[in-house]
């Protein structure tokens, strides 16, 4: 089996706060292969954006960040800033979550993706970086780019500001895109155009994307496989397919409840009772017990380990019990 | 943005004249007799020299007619003349002014720079050792006095080790430029005198070191917590996130953003050293109007006194409409809001 193009093993993420380190992500394995679309759900908080923070090494430095993350069979941990700051933007992009606040309000459109194309092209001529930046424009469907070249960020709206963010990050065609939250900010008409660009980029391109969302109708749109984080932990990863169809996390199935659906006539959403603890209040078992229908006394005793369930993998003690999967069906 | 300069001008008048209007009322409620330096303290008993020279200086007559009087010949262009030099207090200030300008143009240029660069390093490595020297280098520009450091930076540079002359504005064997711009470091370029340039610039390293460090304390502040504020933005992780380096992150992306808002309180630091110059200019014997105004004071020069002060409150307001276009051409988004 070739190497995946991005493999997380055993990633921890610490802040320091005032009482101490506090683990915001322990444990994390994720690997992406090329040309392949991986959802990273959670609720905020969960560690989704540390997580993929840390893989482009944008964590502040009080951060504390262990574990390995390879890209492309390269050891990145830890690595020094140099090597770093060429992977960055070359082989790895981010799209942010708000398009309002990631430009920046006193340069140019045109200048913020022409430096993007300078920093990792620096043989090209000035004629050969605009043209390129005017066809990346067109790339994410920005009418009259000639026109828009030259002006700021706070001449355009939301979704035009998102497209810009997106022609950014894929300047240099990167083997890997890392887009958080991309469509949060936005209006739904302008999500759904949003969302065609990405299938675009993966269809056209081979991109490989990490899509960091809370919204499972995204990646059910998109992605191949998913992971879903709680409380800075895998609680399940698998196949999308099967994981829609049969989650073995009873916080899988309660997300998976929590989308309103439109055959469903009944006027209440479901909302998931209870809030993820906070850093500093982790439970000793499972951090979902508390919120769990299912829990039982082993789960507040212990932490589940992953455990491998038909084609997924799944953190929770009671996923082998097969009358409690069937009843994971039926939320409550 | 054509229209608010416009605007501005046109209120400028208006502003001066109640500039004016206060100072003039202040100086003529001052307790003092401006005799005393126009005819000297002996004359002040004889009672014919005393009317003459009242009547020479208009003092015979009632404050508001003085005002009026004032506000009339100042409507062309005349600011009267000073009771001490004798001499069109314009014309005192036509020279005097350009030797401020040039120390206050070079203090806030070490005191922008200084304070800027103190400020990147106070807030790229926000509450570490850095950042305490940094601040603390800032906060004793403040808070030492500047008659005290200026004594000090004489005595160390020029008395003691001879590194830099002393106190005026060229050595005092060599021949002063004849006046063009009154800018000694442009007419003795304009003259081909660059041995005079040398000199020059010379003589202003230490007043504009003095005076510069004076203000870095506040610039550095402004420019600190604005900075730390935008290098927490998006966009910062995302110039970061393209590959680029800390330094044209820093530079490039944050200090540009940083500075939007530390214009205000670069503007009104110019205006203030405009008239806050004085104790320098009194330590390095330099011939500008923050000397002038002590002069004029002390002897209750009234035309001098509100020349003075005219030209203060307009370094002020022309300080403010700088500040305006300069806040329109660092950040777009005011271009059309204005």
């Amino acid at each position: 089996m070739a190497v995946p193009l991005l493999d997380i093993k055993g990633l921890a993420v610490t802040i320091p706060t005032r009482g101490g380190e506090r683990a915001a992500v322990s444990n994390v394995d994720f690997s992406v292969d090329r040309g392949e679309v991986v959802g990273l759900v959670g609720e905020s908080g969960s560690g989704k954006s540390l997580s993929m923070l840390a893989v482009m090494g944008l964590l502040p430095r009080q951060f504390g960040v262990s574990g390995s993350i390879r890209f492309d069979g390269e050891e990145i941990a830890g690595a020094p800033e140099r090597r770093l700051r060429a992977l960055r933007g070359r082989r790895i992009a981010m799209v942010f979550q708000d398009p309002m606040t990631a430009l920046n309000p006193v340069q140019t459109i045109g200048a913020q993706i022409t430096e993007m194309i300078r920093l990792h092209n620096a043989g090209m001529s000035r004629a050969q970086v605009r043209q390129k930046a005017l066809s990346l424009l067109e790339a994410v469907a920005i009418p009259a780019p000639e026109r828009r070249f030259d002006q700021y960020p706070h001449e355009f709206s939301g979704g035009m500001r998102q497209r810009v963010v997106i022609a950014i990050a894929i300047a240099n065609d990167p083997d890997l895109l890392i887009a958080d939250e991309p469509t949060t900010a936005l209006d739904v008409t302008i999500q759904a155009q949003i969302m065609e660009i990405f299938a675009g980029l993966r269809a056209e391109r081979g991109m490989a994307i990490v899509l960091i969302t809370h919204d499972l109708g995204l990646v059910a749109g998109l992605a191949d496989r998913m992971s879903v984080l709680y409380a800075g932990r895998i609680a399940e990863r698998g196949p999308v397919g099967p994981l829609f169809a049969a989650p073995r996390h009873p916080y899988t199935a309660s997300l998976l409840a929590a989308v309103p659906s439109i055959d469903d006539v009944s006027e209440r959403l479901h909302a998931i009772p209870g809030t993820p603890p906070s850093l500093s209040e982790r439970p000793p078992g499972c951090a979902f017990a508390p919120r769990c229908d299912f829990a039982v006394p082993a789960c507040r005793a212990s932490e589940p380990d992953l455990t491998r369930v038909g084609g997924s993998v799944v953190a929770c003690h009671r996923a082998n019990d097969p009358a409690f999967a069937a009843r994971l069906k039926e939320p409550a | 943005m054509l229209k608010v300069v416009v605007r501005r001008l046109l209120v400028m008048p208006f502003l001066l004249l109640g500039i004016v209007t206060a100072t003039f009322l202040l100086a003529q409620f001052t307790k003092g007799n401006p005799l005393v330096s126009i005819i000297g303290a002996r004359n002040l008993d004889n009672a014919e020299v005393v009317a003459a020279a009242k009547a020479r200086w208009g003092l015979d007559r009632s404050v508001p007619e003085r005002y009026a009087i004032y506000v009339w010949n100042l409507a062309h262009g005349d600011l009267g003349t000073s009771f001490r030099t004798k001499q069109p207090v314009l014309k005192d200030l036509a020279q005097r002014l350009p030797a401020t300008l040039e120390l206050v143009i070079c203090a806030m240029i070490v005191g922008a720079a200084g304070g800027i660069a103190l400020a990147i390093v106070s807030a790229e490595f926000k509450n570490s050792l850095a950042d305490h020297v940094a601040r603390l280098v800032a906060l004793m520009g403040s808070c030492l006095p500047v008659f005290w450091l200026g004594l000090i930076a004489l005595f160390l540079f020029s008395v003691q080790t001879r590194l830099l002359p002393g106190p005026g504005r060229l050595d005092i064997r060599a021949v002063a430029p004849p006046v063009t711009t009154g800018f000694m470091l442009v007419d003795t370029l304009l003259a081909g005198n660059v041995a005079g340039f040398i000199d020059a610039a010379r003589h202003l390293v230490l007043p504009s070191l003095v005076l510069g460090w004076s203000v870095m304390g506040i610039v550095a502040r402004m420019v600190r917590a604005s900075m730390l504020d935008v290098l927490g933005q998006d966009y910062i992780t995302m110039a970061r996130a393209k590959g680029a380096g800390r330094l044209r992150v820093l530079v490039h992306h944050a200090l540009a953003n940083a500075l939007i808002p530390a214009l205000t309180i670069l503007g009104f630091t110019f205006a203030y050293l405009i008239t806050g110059s004085v104790l320098v200019e009194t330590i390095f014997s330099w011939p500008g109007i923050g000397s002038y105004a002590v002069e004029a004071a002390r002897s209750l020069d009234y035309p001098a006194i509100t020349g003075v002060t005219i030209i203060g409150g307009l370094g002020f307001l022309v300080a403010n409409l700088l500040t305006d276009v300069a806040y329109a051409a660092a950040d777009p988004r005011m271009r059309e809001a204005t």
